[in-house]
């Protein structure tokens, strides 16, 4: 299959144009000791036909249970059809970065429209149009806050995903920034006490999680008041977007910048990615926050119109002063996240994380019910650690037994036998019963 | 256009979701529940109606000829778009157990070996989210070898036309950027001489570079890094120029990065995702960032490297973007691929000899997938190469990248792409002479440009000083 739509016959007029006999002699500027000689080692061409034989050859292999109860920062949920219908628009996907306002108002507007959506659910003041994912947006923040604070230290709650402390690992290590652990106590939230104990002017930022890697939902407002006594800031990282359908908004907790992974607004889970990752502040840190603005203005005309602005923060413009590396986002997630959010509005939007609620609320008494107890007491959203009498082995075959897949151990904080199990408006009453048979067969 | 805030009513949405478990459950203390979602309430049908409006609103390669240099806007495959959106996809979950995962790992080991094959690279990370993250990467495991064997580089060395994430780059790990001098528009050797020292960490250097050359003092350039123990690193962007013809693991460089949504025909979706694969030389590979993927026997695994940097994003990549790659190599295959890099330079070398009569910059020789033009003789007119990008609209083009790089006064960068054909092409031509004309005998029809487009000549200054980033 080749997408190359020239004749022979136009290839030849050209290269008579350019002054040159064959198409090698394009290449002559090459040194011959770096020409690639003969083939190299790639598959034969296939056609259209024979990409899709061998792509549903590949995909029937993996059949994977259909009941799925895993969570951990990337989420099962609903996908309404607007979502691709919109998403499949060759104008939006095809399109690059907005550099020309006159041919971009369509993916202007609607990242205009992303941010102030996204604005008007967690109280924010500066939504900027999209970063990779939740891991690295949460890099930028602790960034920005260097940048705010200029101090070399950094808290982090030991119950923020394990693989988004990892990340923040890599990216401080060659800035001689140091990461200090705030740990859990028994509810599974941030220990207050420990929190309490620490200097002030010490830190920069305090980075926590809520609802946490346990699911458990934490008292922002407590850690908040602790942070601000300490003169620093708080970060809040939030995996699980749709919690946002049932609590408050964190800018009005006290937040200074929110980090999110927004793959629960409509994104399919992809086997990890793309996804969608959100960075908010408050006002007087815009000028801070990294990567693309959409802002609103007028055109010569007097007509509402939208343009990037804020540019001078952009590596394009001012290079190695630049606030971040970024340049490609993920803009047309951003626009799946807003048509998600917009074809289930505020009152299905609450509807649907109450779902959730309400599901995972229900496998807790089912299985308290059964005997078996939680690894927290603190109150949770959708996602729940229970203590169970057995390996990860013995687990994953038990539920492999009734097609169902779930439960992350927590081999990360040496729980052993403590496992996540994630409960979304995609697993049915049935499926939580057929867990519960699962785990007490045997 | 209506903003969706002013279509919204309450009690318009009726989307609706079935409970299916009728007994009670504990209720959550009202101390965290919000009371209101002020996000705008509208029916389905407006929904639709508004982003179809706002998409007949935006351009892109599928409406016509997007010759925006250094992006590589080619055609993407639709068989590409339609498999990366298969049901299968749709609800895989990252952490599902690796026995029903082997398919999905099986693409991403293929897609590693076949990058290897056309770079000349050792090994590969997927993981980077862009090419501005593949950069970061490929330079944190350079800082990580430089760690461990105790040495304390801090300058990265750039060409003064190099991308703009090159120096972020290199300032998100805290080294110092210096930049030097090109001359006749590529990295000249001795000046790099001069400049390459023990603290020296790398050379970032783009090939073919922003200029559409061909380095070609790349081998002379790999020995003087080499002498002073410091690396050179590949920013892939313009790997359409050679593809298929030479290779970065064959000029001496140490670590690359690719960016799958330019060369490799996936969608840069109004601005990503994209995917910014890393490779690397044997020496480099134990640094490679966690999870790698392993193969024994046909079974497919992860596994973490001995002095991995860590992780530098959640789970393992952009799957379904490098998914549509994988696709597009086994589309063209290797006769195919050098077709590409064939035909797009053709393509700007055709767009070059028609008009660097018209738009000359002060060089002129072969280009590879680019040609970088110049509108500064046309300020004589009160003439900006803005205002031409404008009058370009006119003609129902896209403009090409414009003001970059910097070293060209009044840039005009073209990167036509092999996926356009001469028609195309000629006419895009005809419409670049006939604007020079209207410079010199209408200048005001060019300097009011564009007359077609919905909205005109945005205020950009009102957008930063009156801040509006949301409704």
């Amino acid at each position: 299959m080749k997408f190359i739509p020239h004749t022979q016959k136009e290839i030849e007029e050209m290269m008579r144009d350019i002054g040159i006999s064959s198409l090698e002699d394009l290449f002559k500027d090459i040194p011959d000791e770096i020409k690639i000689k003969g083939k190299l080692n790639l598959p034969k061409p296939l056609s259209e036909l024979g990409i899709k034989n061998e792509i549903e050859n590949i995909f029937s292999s993996d059949i994977p249970p259909k009941r799925i109860f895993l969570g951990g920062g990337a989420y099962y949920h609903f996908i309404p059809s607007t979502v691709n219908y919109i998403l499949n628009r060759g104008e939006f996907y095809t399109s690059y970065t907005p550099y020309q306002p006159e041919l971009s108002q369509g993916i202007l507007q609607a990242l205009f429209e992303f941010q102030s959506v996204l604005s008007d659910l967690t109280g924010a003041d500066v939504t900027n149009a999209s970063m990779y994912d939740g891991s690295t947006s949460l890099v930028e923040a602790i960034f920005m806050a260097e940048r705010i604070k200029d101090r070399r230290r950094l808290l982090v709650a030991n119950s923020l995903n394990p693989e988004y402390q990892e990340v923040i690992k890599t990216y401080l290590k060659p800035r001689n920034i140091e990461i200090d652990y705030i740990d859990f106590g028994e509810d599974g939230r941030i220990d207050l006490d420990r929190l309490k104990n620490k200097s002030k002017d010490d830190f920069s930022s305090l980075v926590i999680q809520s609802p946490n890697f346990f699911g458990i939902i934490e008292d922002i407002e407590g850690i908040n008041k602790i942070v601000k006594d300490k003169d620093a800031l708080l970060i809040l990282s939030i995996t699980e977007m749709l919690s946002l359908g049932m609590l408050k908004p964190p800018f009005e907790l006290g937040v200074d910048i929110l980090t999110g992974e927004a793959q629960s607004f409509g994104l399919p889970l992809s086997f990890g990615g793309p996804y969608l990752g959100i960075i908010q502040t408050r006002k007087e840190f815009v000028r801070e926050i990294p990567g693309r603005i959409v802002g609103e203005t007028v055109d010569r005309n007097g007509e509402r119109c939208f343009v990037m602005t804020l540019r001078t923060r952009e590596q394009d413009i001012r290079r190695e002063k630049a606030k971040s590396n970024i340049c490609t986002n993920n803009s047309l997630n951003a626009i799946a996240s807003l048509v998600y959010l917009m074809t289930v509005g505020p009152e299905g939007l609450k509807k649907i994380a109450n779902l959730n609620y309400k599901k995972a609320h229900y496998l807790k008494q089912r299985l308290t019910n059964e005997g078996y107890s939680l690894t927290f007491s603190g109150p949770f959203f959708n996602e729940i650690t229970v203590n169970l009498p057995f390996s990860y082995d013995i687990l994953k075959e038990k539920l492999s037994l009734v097609g169902i897949e779930g439960g992350v151990p927590l081999r990360y904080y040496g729980l052993d036998n403590s496992y996540l199990f994630a409960v979304t408006e995609m697993n049915s009453r049935e499926d939580i019963e057929l867990l519960i048979c699962a785990l007490k067969e045997g | 256009m209506k903003l969706l805030k002013e279509l919204s009513k309450r009690g318009k949405n009726k989307f609706d979701i079935e409970d299916d478990i009728n007994s009670e459950v504990e209720i959550l203390d009202d101390k965290y529940l919000r009371n209101d979602i002020n996000i705008p309430d509208i029916s389905e049908i407006e929904l639709i109606r508004h982003f179809i409006s706002l998409s007949r609103e935006n351009y892109g390669v599928d409406n016509g000829f997007y010759p925006l240099g250094s992006c590589t806007m080619k055609y993407n495959p639709k068989i590409n778009e339609e498999v990366a959106k298969r049901e299968e996809l749709k609800y895989f979950h990252p952490l599902t157990s690796i026995e029903y995962s082997q398919g999905f790992l099986k693409i991403m080991w293929e897609i590693e070996e076949f990058l290897k094959s056309l770079t000349g690279m050792d090994a590969f990370t997927l993981q980077p989210a862009a090419g501005a993250h593949g950069e970061y990467t490929g330079l944190r495991i350079m800082w990580e070898y430089f760690n461990e064997k105790g040495e304390k580089r801090n300058k990265v060395i750039l060409p003064d036309s190099s991308h703009g994430t090159n120096p972020a780059s290199s300032s998100m790990l805290g080294l110092e950027v210096i930049e030097i001098e090109s001359k006749d528009g590529m990295v000249d050797p001795d000046k790099l001489f001069d400049v390459v020292d023990e603290n020296t960490f790398a050379l970032m250097l783009t090939n073919p570079n922003t200029l559409g050359f061909f380095e070609k003092d790349i081998l002379k350039i790999s020995k003087i890094l080499k002498s002073k123990g410091a690396l050179l690193y590949y920013d892939g962007a313009n790997l359409n120029g050679f593809i298929g013809i030479a290779r970065p693991g064959d000029m001496g460089f140490d670590a690359v990065h690719l960016n799958l949504h330019k060369t490799f025909s996936t969608p840069h979706g109004g601005g990503g995702p994209g995917s910014g694969p890393v490779g690397v030389k044997e020496f480099l590979k134990d640094y490679l960032p966690y999870p790698v993927i392993e193969n024994n026997d046909e079974f497919y695994y992860f596994s973490k490297p001995a002095k991995s940097i860590g992780k530098v994003r959640s789970f393992f990549g952009n799957f379904s973007v490098i998914l549509k790659a994988y696709l597009f190599i086994k589309e063209l295959g290797f006769e195919g691929l050098k077709e590409v890099s064939q035909i797009a330079v053709l393509n700007a070398n055709y767009i070059k000899e028609k008009l660097k009569k018209y738009y000359p910059s002060q060089f002129d020789k072969l280009v590879k997938h680019e040609c970088v033009l110049s509108g500064k003789i046309y300020k004589n007119f009160g003439i900006k190469t803005l205002d031409i990008a404008k009058r370009i609209m006119d003609y129902g083009f896209h403009p090409p990248t414009i003001y970059f790089p910097h070293i060209v006064d009044e840039a005009l960068m073209i990167e036509p792409t092999e996926t356009e054909n001469k028609e195309t092409l000629d006419a895009f031509i005809e419409a670049m002479i006939k604007i020079s004309d209207e410079i010199k005998n209408n200048p005001e029809v060019v300097k009011n440009a564009p007359n077609t487009t919905k909205i005109q000549r945005p205020d950009e200054l009102k957008a930063n000083k009156e801040l509006k980033v949301k409704w």
